[in-house]
């Protein structure tokens, strides 16, 4: 004896949060009931076991028939299938774009292929998120990719039309994109301090001023890629380590902006030409699709990590001398 | 005459891909109406084509207009193979039809395919030029309109009730064609929804012939089913109820009230059966003059009856009667009287005869129509010669074993009533039905109501060999609608309301089923006949009793109807018997009405129409279900029916048992709604009975549940006894807390029903009857003097009595009610939403009846819990028309299907019966001028004398006036002795003749109007509703808070959806979850494309479903129909609102017309 068939049909398509939320986690449907009933919705609403199992599949049926819908948000709202009000909608494409920030670390600058996809376990298993739910989101950065990638104009802007997202959201994809299309280095152990956030950060700031887009805002200007020309510029910045007039006088420009603004000022002052150097370095060989992917990894290197270093030498040195000059 | 269809193909999107290569398509269209074609360019590589193609013009008759649909067809165009098809859209055009409706189609439309379902959209836009026709015999009817809402739309009034339409036309079925084994399973799908497509546009334009010939405009109560009859064929049918319609402008509320004759139509208690009067003079009885009178006055309908009824029945069915009466007191009488469908055959099968030859030739050939077996199904000897006597060959009879003996004496005598009964009925011409499928009536029109009647016949079905003449489908429904009258006329009334009629078929056994409500109605809306001098005639007397405030009871039922009554109480007044007391048909405790305390009451109502708005009624209702299924033996054929038959009584008999048990169990007194359902398969039959209960306030408070022992001796089982019957009282408590219901202490005259014996109360008996000394000694009521006594000696009444505790309560914050609206909630919010539900479950072999009954009725509880656990988010909500279906679609499985619509409703302002007051007063004033129904029967001169005895006979006795007055106490119509043995009894009570199985419950009387809608309305005006592009559906026939402007049309579709790919799709449940959705949008997308933005009075009629998982395979058939409708938010209108205001409420009172 046992249920063959079971489905519910509402004219308006029911979808609770909820169960959506275990459905994009990846859960089973056992799981997701297991979940939903050491939640309380039982006691609340008089149910039993077997009706939230019931509830859980069809809900989950329900998403899965969406989910191609959701592949085009676009089609969402004017496909005549489900009956779905706006603001369902809009929750219902925002979760499904919505990723874990630790799955999103381990694949930025990946390459969005095959490749990476099946390593997705291996994340999975890192991550604690279910393979599924790491499919999911990757097949959601490479969908975004694909359709961005040709198209002309502000990527953000597209994003956000062509998916219907948030503009927090809008942004975060299209640092994804940038990154995927860039294919920078993020994974290194020396850059795992930093947070998606970061990124998400530096590839706006990437985005707004180094890309085709950023120099002339004419729309058929593409956002994903750097503006090569303005890499082969960047050669030229060498003359601010090679010429000794250019270098001080880069050197008084910058310390004038940034004196009293920084407590590390002094320090900064002291060793700028080694700090000039890396940045100049950097910047150089940016024309170079590998030096590119590179490109954070140099900034912690040949930057940061000297930088700090000798912030923490200046620290430490500070502070024994202070300590062992006895008035 | 000819009429011009243009189609224009503007565009299409979200096409599939058809070329791999590519990933891309060649799209063009094909547009075809009738044998004409044409087509768009082909528009490359794209899957958002744009042909923007010209105006395709089609002139064509307007019959075709009406019969086919427009065949858009999207293909991929291919150099070098066929072109593949993409899709199909069928488009009725019928709505464009009536000027009334939507002027043009024009829309995105879903591409549908047999096999993969919507592909992508096409918009269209479709218009008709349509000439006048003014050729007297053309076979078109365009411009009448079709409802399904079972109540005057909205937006109109109902200048004219005309009456019962009904046609079927019947065609092979495709898929059992010979060329079926050679076609795709694609091309024999679409060859099975086009012709389905045009057999209900057939259907619609024959329909559309009889109302214009009674002088109607549209239809309304429209209900149309297919049987898939398998290798016999697919028989498309409808019903409905012709009435002239007269739109409302907006502004304008039209009260409801138009006296439109002020024919006194108080019918007697013969009340008759105004239409069927026309019919009458059958060969059997010298057609008294009375008769010969109202008939003329029903003139219209006569004509109508005798040109398009649907034809060839005629002869096979109105059984001539021989001439035979039946006494009957005298059982064996009965046997002769076997008033062979076919009069010219002379044979009178005698019962033993019957009962041992299952298929008598002679009644073949006395049936021309043949092929068909009638099976009788009797469970008692004297059912079997009942049973005989009207002509059927079954037998089966014999064994009536599981039936107590006691039951058996009591219903003997029931039964052989019955028999003589519908012999009688012979004797009235069939043809004309007073009968009506709105389920809701403008105030005024329903006066009294007389209870439930229905009636189901088992067939054996045979190929139907001249699809032009469907003259044995005809015949067989002509017989049951000819028991249904009887039924009626049994209880006193001259109407039944609320009238549906549905199969359930099985291999090559078919059973039919009609049901309704007996009622008399008021003439106001009817035929505006000549009065006679008749009517005057029958209205004197009438007038006389009214006068004193007694009536003498001979007349009581039918004078009830009198205007005076009515001013007297409107929340009432349907509750007072319409038969004649000292005749109650079945014994039944009669006591003062507990509101005008003027007219008897029932103790008990049951109905199958929307309570009345204007009903007084205490506390909330509920949704309550008896469930039943029961195993038998596989047989082949005529075997097969037989044992289908002798099963039926006891199934009818349990359900009602079961409801009646579950009604007390919740305090209330009355049942609307009433649908039972009973389906067939190999190895079981279901029952599903669901229904609405109330507290009528007119009605006595019911008694409490008695469970008695019958073997006291032992202790633990005296304890066991005890304990049940505390949870019983318990039970009932908590539920009367529940719902509220609180009726006000009356103090208990008791007015002596006429029935001597102490039974006449409602005792629950199962199957001992023994009853009446009991009763004294178990007086442990509980208060009231009329307990149910419930036996539990057998287990039986053990797993009764758990069935009666398991049903759980709803969850807090939810109602149920399978009726349109939920007495004692009016303040809906503007949310709905509206759901179908299916469930399959797969049995074990061997199971025991209980346990099979354990398992279906959990079935039912858990979806239903399913439902309140979905819905929570809408609390509080009430679940409205709660509909079942079930079915069993091979061995071992139970299909159940639910379709619903969910509606929130503002908990803060339950008021209650602010309106009543109101309503009460309008009522008063329409009903001064009313009459009643005119249908003054044959029997007129008769019953105008206050011999109450031969009223109930009347009609169907007329040939037999001796023998009626002399039998005349326990007059026999079978009806009502099926229902009086049923009340007493809580038996329903069956008959067989001629191999059908008839019921009566003759109970209560049924209510009367239907404003029970705008009410609602009125209540939500306020909520404003967020306006989105979206299509609402309902299968209500109204939206709170919103105001239907304009019907567009009838939405009737029919889709098939096969899969080869089944686990691919998500199985069973992925399969048809996505199917339903797909037929949910098609609806919406042809409802937007007629610029409508809802759907009432939805229903999804059929719900076929079949697989093979080895075979990976899958396939589904859905019927849905409903209302295209244009609203508007109240709210929006509240400029209006002051004017408004008072419009709805008049509108809310009196007339549907709303």
């Amino acid at each position: 004896m046992s249920v063959e068939l079971d489905v519910f049909v509402g004219n308006t398509t029911i979808m609770d949060k909820e169960v959506y939320q275990l459905w994009l986690n990846g859960y089973t449907v056992n799981d997701a009931v297991k979940v939903r009933i050491e939640g309380g919705v039982m006691e609340e609403c008089e149910a039993s076991a077997e009706v939230l199992l019931s509830d859980t599949m069809d809900q989950y049926r329900t998403f899965q028939m969406c989910e191609r819908l959701l592949h085009h948000p676009a089609k969402l709202a004017n496909q005549l299938l489900f009956q779905i009000p706006p603001d369902r909608q809009a929750m219902l494409i925002e979760r499904y774009y919505a990723f874990d920030d630790s799955f999103v670390r381990e694949v930025l600058g990946k390459k969005l292929s095959k490749g990476t996809k099946k390593d997705l376990d291996d994340v999975s298993t890192k991550t604690g998120i279910t393979l599924k739910s790491c499919r999911r989101q990757f097949d959601n950065f490479k969908r975004v990719f694909k359709v961005v990638e040709e198209l002309k104009g502000p990527l953000v802007e597209n994003i956000r039309q062509h998916f219907l997202l948030p503009d927090q959201l809008a942004r975060d994809y299209a640092a994804i994109v940038f990154f995927a299309n860039n294919r920078f280095e993020t994974g290194k152990k020396k850059l795992h301090y930093l947070t998606f956030q970061d990124f998400a950060f530096c590839a706006g700031q990437l985005i707004n001023n180094w890309t085709l887009g950023a120099v002339d805002n004419i729309m058929e200007d593409m956002d994903v890629d750097l503006d090569k020309e303005f890499l082969q510029e960047l050669k030229d910045l060498k003359i601010l380590i090679t010429d000794k007039d250019l270098l001080d006088q880069h050197k008084s420009l910058v310390c004038t902006a940034l004196r009293g603004k920084t407590n590390v000022f002094n320090e900064m002052e002291a060793n700028f030409k080694n700090l000039s150097r890396g940045l100049v370095n950097i910047a150089a060989k940016l024309i170079n699709a590998k030096d590119v992917r590179d490109f954070f990894i140099d900034l912690v290197e040949k930057f940061i990590e000297p930088f700090s270093l000798c912030l923490l030498y200046m620290g430490v040195i500070k502070s024994c001398i202070l300590r062992m000059y006895h008035d | 005459m000819p009429g011009k269809l243009k189609a224009k193909i503007v565009a299409g999107r979200h096409l599939p891909v058809m070329d791999r290569a590519s990933d891309l398509t060649d799209a063009f269209v094909e547009v075809k109406f009738g044998n004409t074609t044409f087509k768009t360019d082909v528009y490359p590589k794209s899957l958002n084509p744009q042909w923007n193609s010209e105006w395709f013009k089609f002139e064509v008759d307007d019959e075709d207009l009406q019969d086919e649909p427009l065949q858009i067809t999207v293909l991929d165009h291919d150099t070098y193979s066929a072109n593949d098809a993409i899709g199909k859209v069928y488009i009725d055009i019928d709505p464009l039809l009536c000027s009334e409706a939507a002027t043009v189609i024009s829309g995105w439309l879903p591409i549908y395919d047999t096999i993969h379902g919507i592909r992508g959209e096409i918009n269209v836009l479709v218009k008709v030029d349509l000439f006048n026709d003014l050729n007297r015999f053309r076979q078109s009817s365009c411009g009448v309109k079709f409802f399904c809402t079972t109540s005057i739309p909205r937006c109109y009034r109902a200048i004219m009730v005309h009456g019962f339409v009904e046609e079927l036309v019947v065609n092979e079925d495709p898929e059992y064609q010979w060329i079926d084994r050679i076609r795709t399973p694609r091309a024999s799908n679409e060859a099975r929804q086009r012709l389905i497509f045009l057999m209900s546009g057939e259907l619609q334009r024959k329909i559309g012939l009889k109302v214009l010939e009674m002088g109607g405009n549209a239809v309304v109560g429209y209900l149309q089913c297919f049987d898939l009859e398998g290798e016999s064929g697919l028989v498309v049918r409808a019903i409905g109820t012709a009435c002239t319609l007269e739109k409302i402008s907006s502004t304008l509320p039209a009260t409801a009230t138009h006296p439109s004759n002020s024919s006194p139509s108080k019918d007697m208690k013969e009340p008759g059966f105004g239409e069927e009067a026309p019919g009458v003079p059958l060969s059997s009885g010298p057609p008294t003059p009375l008769r010969a009178q109202t008939f003329s006055s029903f003139s219209p309908s006569k004509s109508y009856s005798r040109q398009s009824s649907s034809s060839d029945t005629e002869l096979s069915l109105t059984p001539k009667t021989v001439g035979i009466f039946l006494f009957p007191s005298t059982p064996a009488l009965e046997s002769e009287s076997s008033p062979l469908p076919s009069a010219h055959l002379p044979h009178h099968l005698w019962p033993g005869m019957a009962s041992r030859s299952t298929t008598p030739p002679p009644l073949r050939l006395s049936q021309s129509d043949t092929a068909i077996l009638r099976k009788s199904v009797s469970f008692s000897e004297e059912l079997l010669l009942a049973a005989s006597g009207m002509g059927s060959g079954g037998s089966a009879g014999k064994e009536g074993g599981p039936l107590k003996a006691l039951l058996r004496q009591q219903t003997q005598s029931a039964l052989e009533q019955r028999g003589v009964s519908s012999s009688s009925e012979a004797f009235v011409r069939t043809g004309e039905y007073p009968f009506f499928t709105l389920a809701a009536f403008p105030p005024g029109f329903l006066l009294h109501v007389g209870g439930v009647v229905s009636a189901r016949s088992v067939k054996l079905l045979d190929r139907i060999h001249n699809p032009d003449e469907p003259e044995t489908r005809d015949a067989w429904w002509e017989e049951i609608r000819q028991e249904i009258k009887s039924h009626a006329k049994a209880l006193g009334c001259h109407a039944v309301v609320g009238y549906s009629e549905s199969t359930s078929i099985c291999e090559e056994v078919c059973i039919l089923s009609a049901s309704g409500t007996a009622a008399i109605l008021s003439s106001r809306f009817m035929q505006d006949g000549p009065l006679d001098t008749e009517h005057r005639l029958s209205r004197q007397p009438l007038c006389v009793f009214s006068t004193g405030s007694e009536r003498v009871e001979g007349d009581m039922g039918s004078s009830a109807s009198l205007g005076f009554e009515e001013v007297v109480s409107p929340g009432c007044g349907f509750c007072h018997i319409p038969y004649d007391e000292l005749n109650i048909p079945f014994p039944a405790q009669l006591t003062y009405c507990y509101c005008c305390r003027r007219y008897k009451v029932p103790d008990v109502l049951f109905t199958t129409i929307d309570l009345p708005t204007e009903a007084n009624v205490t506390g909330k209702g509920c949704l309550i279900q008896a469930r039943l299924c029961r195993t038998k033996k596989k047989a082949q054929g005529e075997g097969n029916a037989t044992v289908i038959s002798n099963l039926l009584p006891f199934l009818e008999y349990e359900l009602h048992t079961q409801l009646m048990n579950k009604l007390k169990l919740r305090g209330m007194n009355a049942l609307f709604g009433l649908r039972i359902q009973i389906s067939v398969g190999e190895t079981m039959l279901l029952g599903l009975a669901s229904a609405t209960g109330v507290y009528l306030t007119a009605l006595p408070s019911p008694g409490g549940i008695q469970i008695a022992g019958k073997t006291p001796s032992d202790i633990t089982y005296e304890q066991h006894i005890s304990n049940m019957q505390k949870k019983i009282n318990d039970t009932i408590a908590k539920n009367k807390e529940l719902y509220e219901i609180n009726p006000p202490e009356v103090v208990e005259e008791i007015i002596g029903s006429p029935i001597p014996e102490p039974r006449q109360r409602s005792r629950l008996f199962r199957s001992q009857s023994e009853s009446s000394d009991e009763v004294s000694e178990l007086d442990l009521s509980h208060g009231k003097k009329d307990a149910f006594v419930l036996e539990i000696d057998d287990t039986d009444a053990v797993e009764d009595i758990h069935a009666l505790l398991t049903d759980s309560p709803t969850p807090a914050g939810f109602y149920s009610c399978n009726t349109e609206i939920m007495p004692g909630i009016q303040n809906w919010t503007s949310a709905i939403q509206m759901f179908t539900s299916v469930r399959v479950f797969r049995l074990n072999a061997n199971l025991t009846n209980q346990g099979l009954n354990k398992i279906f009725s959990d079935l039912c509880e858990n979806l239903l819990k399913s439902l309140y656990f979905k819905l929570r988010s809408m609390v509080p909500c009430c679940l409205c028309h709660l509909n079942f279906t079930v079915a069993i679609p091979e061995d071992e499985l139970i299909q159940v299907a639910v379709t619903a619509v969910a509606m929130s409703f503002d908990k803060e302002q339950l008021l209650e019966n602010g309106k009543q007051s109101g309503e009460k007063t309008l009522i008063k004033a329409i009903t001064e001028n009313d009459e009643q129904l005119q249908f003054n029967l044959e029997l007129n001169a008769e019953t105008s004398a206050p011999n109450p005895l031969s009223s109930p006979k009347g009609l169907s006795e007329v040939g037999s006036h001796l023998s009626a007055r002399a039998s005349s106490v326990d007059y026999s119509s079978f009806a009502d002795r099926c229902s009086s043995w049923i009340e007493q009894l809580k038996l329903k009570a069956h008959t067989i003749r001629r191999g059908s199985v008839k019921t009566t419950s003759s109970m209560e009387k049924a209510s009367p109007l239907p404003e029970g809608r705008s009410r609602s309305l009125r209540s939500n005006r306020s909520y404003s509703g967020s306006s989105v592009a979206v299509v609402k559906m309902t299968p209500l026939s109204f939206i709170p808070g919103a105001k239907i402007i304009k019907y567009l049309g009838i939405i009737n579709m029919f889709f098939i959806r096969e899969t080869t790919s089944l686990r691919e799709e998500g199985g069973v449940s992925g399969f048809l979850h996505t199917f339903i959705a797909e037929v949910f949008a098609m609806v919406r997308a042809h409802v937007a494309a007629l610029g409508g933005n809802a759907v009432v009075s939805y229903s999804m009629k059929e719900c076929v479903f079949m697989e093979n998982p080895n075979k990976n395979q899958a396939q589904c058939l859905i019927n849905v129909s409903g209302d295209a409708v244009m609203f508007v938010r109240e709210s929006e209108l509240e400029s209006t609102s002051v004017q408004t205001q008072s419009a709805t409420t008049h509108t809310s009172n009196g007339a549907e017309g709303t």
